[in-house]
């Protein structure tokens, strides 16, 4: 137990550091995969055949196939397409576009369950169809989704362990240097999983203070009933 | 002769070979309102969705105000500004208030100043009898309260017609006197109305002209008087004493 605290103490500025690099990569990959997962759930709900399409395609291509696959093809494939990205860039756009084919499911499904009734009801005051999407669909299905969707900051900020493969520094890279340095892979890994802990638990704490805070009287009655 | 509001000309809708209804002729003068009745499934609300352009007829023709709005290329969100909708399940938007219901269309639609739609919402939940529950949520007002903020929310767009489907239909029986208030006053205030309801009570006392409807057609069409006291076709009798003798009493119970 001393060794392992001897060892925490050590180390540590160097796992806040890979804290930090986790964090920044959970959170620009939670972001790309937002705004494309969005696109891709609004495309397969409210496009033509040949969109929808489109979108579940992606959707199954980058949810069937592993991401350590995705990152390396990204990292490591595109080069010989002329196009070299560097090991941060590389993450980002692995984790936002696997992020995206999660997320457009979760908002699809919250999309669906708001209803074409609210469309009519958007259209019948003489909104335009996207404006009815953004001001009333939209609005109640993201809060709709809240909840499932919580699940995916968590699930990608431990996902994001993976681009330690390709050299970023994140928590995972630290601690495999910690494990290699000390010759203490046991007590090196358990501080690395102590602190991945600590961030799920702080994602969460915001995740639910989010939920509190969309949260209106009487909605969740409403879409329940009808 | 005026040219009537509302003007619809052999109208006919069909999803693929079943008929909901065909070859509807109607007219509406500036100020009446028009009560459809008839058995369920014959056509009518989806009639009153077809004005809206909320369902794309397959043959005939819409005229507003002399304007033909089923015409090829208009703009189907410039006609729906001018014509108000209520709904027999409300639709309000779930996560707004009251006053944020019907202030959206007049900030959003109609491109007014925050505080002048914010005024102009005011009015018009006052004139629906709401201006204690203007920052209520749909899910914390009992259904009555929804369908007047549904029809406050459409009158702020100050329509040149209202279309009511089923307004009351949703209701419990106690809410229901407290939606045919409302739209009583609006009718004798001159708005032009069509309504589709099987308040008989309502139908006599305010309609201009009732239309019974029946396997998506017209039947019949005449003054309140005309239809109950000497209604032609005996399918029409038949109808309206079965009606009446169903919602009639109910009604007069809750006066």
């Amino acid at each position: 137990m001393s060794a392992w605290i001897s060892l925490f103490q050590r180390y540590w500025p160097d796992f806040l550091k890979g804290a930090g690099i986790t964090l920044e990569l959970t959170f620009v990959g939670l972001l790309i995969g937002f705004v494309l997962g969005l696109l891709l759930a609004l495309g397969k709900v409210y496009g033509s055949t040949w969109l929808r399409r489109l979108c579940t395609g992606y959707i199954e291509v980058f949810r069937g196939t592993p991401l350590l696959v995705q990152l390396f093809l990204i990292y490591y494939g595109l080069p010989s397409l002329g196009i070299t990205l560097d090991q941060s860039t590389a993450a980002y756009a692995a984790l936002g576009l696997n992020s995206a084919a999660y997320q457009a499911e979760y908002l699809r499904g919250a999309i669906v369950a708001i209803g074409e009734s609210q469309m009519i009801a958007g259209r019948s005051i003489g909104m335009s169809r996207w404006q009815t999407i953004f001001q009333i669909i939209l609005p109640q299905a993201l809060r709709l989704a809240l909840p499932a969707w919580s699940n995916e900051p968590i699930s990608l900020l431990k996902t994001t362990g993976v681009v330690f493969l390709i050299a970023v520094q994140d928590l995972m890279a630290k601690g495999k240097r910690a494990a290699a340095a000390s010759y203490n892979p046991i007590g090196a890994y358990l501080a690395v999983a102590v602190v991945y802990l600590g961030l799920v638990f702080l994602l969460t704490l915001v995740l639910k203070w989010a939920e509190r805070r969309t949260k209106i009287p009487g909605f969740e009655m409403e879409t329940k009933s009808s | 002769m005026t040219e009537p509001i509302l003007r619809i000309r052999n109208l006919t809708k069909k999803y693929a070979d079943k008929v909901i209804f065909q070859h509807i002729d109607l007219e509406v003068k500036s100020g009446d309102t028009i009560v459809i009745i008839g058995p369920s499934g014959t056509g009518k609300s989806t009639l009153l969705r077809c004005i809206n352009l909320l369902t794309r007829p397959n043959e005939g023709q819409i005229f507003l105000n002399g304007e033909e709005i089923t015409a090829k290329g208009i703009n189907e969100d410039h006609v729906r500004q001018r014509i108000g909708m209520v709904f027999q399940n409300f639709l309000l938007f779930n996560h707004l208030t009251a006053l944020e219901n019907v202030k959206l269309g007049l900030t959003k639609v109609r491109h007014m100043k925050a505080e002048e739609a914010e005024v102009k919402a005011i009015s018009h939940l006052k004139r629906v009898g709401l201006s204690e529950h203007m920052d209520k949520y749909p899910g914390q007002l009992s259904g009555g309260q929804q369908q007047r903020v549904g029809i406050a929310r459409a009158l702020a767009m100050d329509p040149e017609i209202m279309l009511f489907d089923e307004p009351t239909s949703a209701l419990d029986p106690e809410l229901i006197g407290e939606v045919l208030e409302v739209m009583r006053d609006l009718s004798k205030s001159g708005m032009t109305m069509v309504v589709v309801t099987h308040e008989m009570g309502f139908a006599r006392e305010v309609a201009d002209s009732i239309i019974f409807m029946e396997r998506g057609s017209i039947v019949e069409e005449g003054s309140p008087e005309e239809l109950f006291e000497h209604a032609h076709f005996p399918r029409t009798r038949e109808f309206l004493g079965k009606i009446s003798e169903l919602y009639g009493k109910k009604e007069k119970k809750g006066e």
